[in-house]
């Protein structure tokens, strides 16, 4: 008689060999978790790509978890986020994993994809696999921007109505692409609707069989060996090059490169927690209520340059463009492994590529501070709300300060800022007096013109005098008022009046 | 007998298929559906003056809750003689908002603005505000509405 924990063990062995003997998994594990690698391959850079997989996986679990009690009608959602985030029990707490996960997703994404382009990585013959990571990249965009429409406030509900405006730019099937996006004529229920089963349904759906045709690439082609410089990619050779990489440094995935992935893991999910915890869920804001239109609409980080190109695109390329821009970005990218898929790998023997990379992180992040801060919106309580500073009011005789009273009063501080207050539309007036003659303020106050509007039709002739006088005397101490240089006796002549 | 199989399956997918993109697609073509409704009476409205108003979508939902709730701009020139601004500014569609004291409609998204008659003033966007059909009907103002307008709108 075997002792008892013997017997045990061997009833297990008996039962995975019967499982095994069904399913294969021995096979399996051997040719995916199994694959042998090229041990450069097990770097800190490498981690990018394992650690978007886990986001989503994560957005998986915690989108299951919020469905839970979200319920997707114009009429209900509302109550449902609110009841989520402040009455669920630790509702917050998974709205905030699913935020800030998603946040997480597209931030890793991107530099997984910025990874594979300096590593060289859609070089030959990784061409599909850098096809598939570009679908991926579309489906996680699609996810993220259809994930803020769920969070079903006025941010969601202007945002709608914003590419519901880029749609109706489209030409000739403008109407019946909006009708086909909005299920309906207006943003309403069915709109919520649409994009909710794209959420939770089309698009993870789509991800969850593009990441396998992902995956089955890497082992299919393996995984690009760290480059080396001057080691160039020739289609004759490299796949022998590869071959040999592996059978001279080759490890198995699983145990030998998958550590530094598995840190990556905790230290990304640890990131999520930490701001799901501290910073919380984001909104929602205020009732997607049409009639509230005290609003400024933004949209998620992620797309904030996107309404930063908006604001400052020349209108008469503006449609262009919006419809235009994506399909041309889309095409490059597309394209990249075909006219450039052989060559140099390595990045440091690629100066192009590295500026490329700094260019577009740049530009994004540029554009992205400026949609936060949206200096060309004007502050719509600006008139009602600012201060007049004491240096622009003492001293004024009372036709000056008149035209004070009309400047804070015709709104001209939403766009124009005073000492510092106020818009950032147009140029500030704190020392205007030494920029414009008394004519030139008259003829841009009612001509308007370089984006002002005019105000020739809504001010007396007496509101326009004193406020010419006022903005005349808006000047840094001890300078003299502006003169035209061009015309010098003409503006002599006229102020002197 | 695989071309049979073949052939009958692609009746059967035509069976399930055309049916299916008709569901999807129905948005598309269903003819718009626009009626007049009631912003209230005229009275409600002073001359010279532009209020804001509301109406019901006459195309919603029971389930729309507030988002089938529309505002819009009134601009009571005089006597019948009115102009209804859409909320939405031509350029990206946010609200706009109407400034009495200067007489602009200013947008909080990329700085749009409009004058008093919904002319462009500034800004990006590429045409003045969309516009509602008006009539006056027993004393209520009535617009003709019913559809999100766009720059693929027709005669907004």
């Amino acid at each position: 008689m075997k002792p008892p924990l013997e017997q045990l063990t061997n009833l297990g062995l008996s039962l995975f060999e019967w499982v095994d003997d069904r399913v294969h998994v021995k096979k399996i594990w051997e040719s995916t978790a199994g694959h042998h690698v090229p041990q450069s391959a097990g770097s800190w850079f490498y981690v990018f790509g394992s650690a978007t997989l886990l986001c989503f996986m994560l957005q998986l679990v915690t989108g299951i978890m919020l469905a839970l009690v979200y319920v997707p009608s114009a009429e209900e959602s509302y109550a449902t986020l609110e009841y989520l985030t402040y009455h669920q029990q630790l509702g917050w707490f998974l709205r905030g994993m699913h935020y800030w996960g998603s946040n997480f997703m597209v931030g890793i994404m991107l530099l997984h994809m910025t990874q594979v382009y300096l590593w060289g990585a859609y070089k030959y013959p990784r061409e599909i696999t850098w096809l598939t990571g570009l679908l991926l990249m579309v489906l996680t965009l699609g996810l993220a921007f259809t994930g803020q429409v769920m969070r079903f406030d006025e941010d969601a509900y202007w945002g709608l109505g914003i590419g519901a405006a880029i749609v109706g730019r489209i030409p000739f099937v403008g109407q019946q692409m909006l009708d086909l996006m909005l299920g309906g004529q207006i943003i309403a229920s069915e709109t919520l609707s649409r994009f909710f089963a794209l959420h939770v349904f089309v698009l993870p759906g789509s991800v969850l069989a593009i990441v396998s045709l992902h995956l089955r690439m890497v082992l299919t082609k393996g995984i690009n060996e760290y480059p080396v410089p001057g080691m160039l990619v020739r289609r004759e050779t490299y796949d022998k090059e590869y071959a040999a990489i592996l059978k001279k440094e080759g490890v198995p995935f699983f145990p030998k490169a998958i550590d530094k992935d598995i840190i990556a893991a905790a230290i990304v999910i640890g990131g999520i927690v930490f701001c799901a915890c501290v910073f919380g869920p984001k909104g929602p804001g205020g009732p997607a209520d049409p009639q509230q239109i005290n609003v400024s609409p933004r949209p998620d980080f992620w797309f904030l340059w996107i309404f930063s190109v908006a604001a400052l695109m020349p209108e008469q390329i503006e449609t262009v463009a919006l419809l235009l821009g994506p399909a041309v970005i889309g095409l490059v990218l597309v394209l990249l492994p075909f006219f450039n898929g052989t060559g140099e790998k390595s990045w440091r023997r690629r100066p192009v590529a590295v500026i490329i990379v700094l260019l577009l992180w740049s530009v994004l992040g540029i554009l992205t501070y400026l949609g936060a801060t949206s200096p060309w919106s004007p502050i719509m309580d600006g008139w009602s709300s600012l201060p007049v500073g004491n240096a622009q009011i003492v001293g004024r005789s009372p036709l000056q300060l008149q035209g004070a009273v009309t400047l804070q009063y015709k709104q001209c501080r939403n766009c124009h800022a005073i000492d510092g207050m106020g818009g950032e539309r147009g140029p500030s007036l704190t020392d205007v007096g030494m920029r414009l003659t008394k004519p030139q303020l008259v003829r841009q106050v009612i001509q308007g013109g370089g984006n002002m509007p005019a105000y020739g039709q809504n001010l007396t002739p007496a509101e326009v005098e004193s406020l010419v006088e006022y903005m005349a005397s808006l000047l840094p101490q001890g300078v003299s008022p502006a003169i035209d240089s061009s015309r010098p006796q003409v503006s002599i002549t006229t102020t002197k009046k | 007998m695989l071309k049979l199989g073949f052939g009958l399956n692609a009746i059967a997918g035509a069976a399930v298929g055309i049916p299916l993109l008709g569901y999807v697609f129905s948005s598309i073509f269903k003819p718009q559906q626009m009626d007049w409704v009631s912003l209230g009476p005229v009275d409600k409205f002073p001359e010279g003056k532009t209020r804001l108003a509301n109406y019901k979508n006459p195309v919603h939902r029971s389930w729309d809750g507030v988002t089938a709730e529309i505002p819009c701009w009134v601009r009571h020139i005089k006597a019948n003689d009115f102009q209804i601004f859409a909320i939405n500014c031509a350029h990206l569609g946010c609200p706009v908002r109407w400034f009495e004291e200067s007489k602009l409609f200013m947008c909080p998204c990329h700085g749009g603005a409009y004058y008093e008659d919904g002319e462009r003033a500034a800004g990006p966007p590429p045409r003045g505000l969309f516009t509602y059909e008006f009539k006056v009907q027993d004393g209520q103002l009535m617009i003709l509405a019913g559809a999100l307008p766009t720059l693929a709108t027709p005669n907004a």
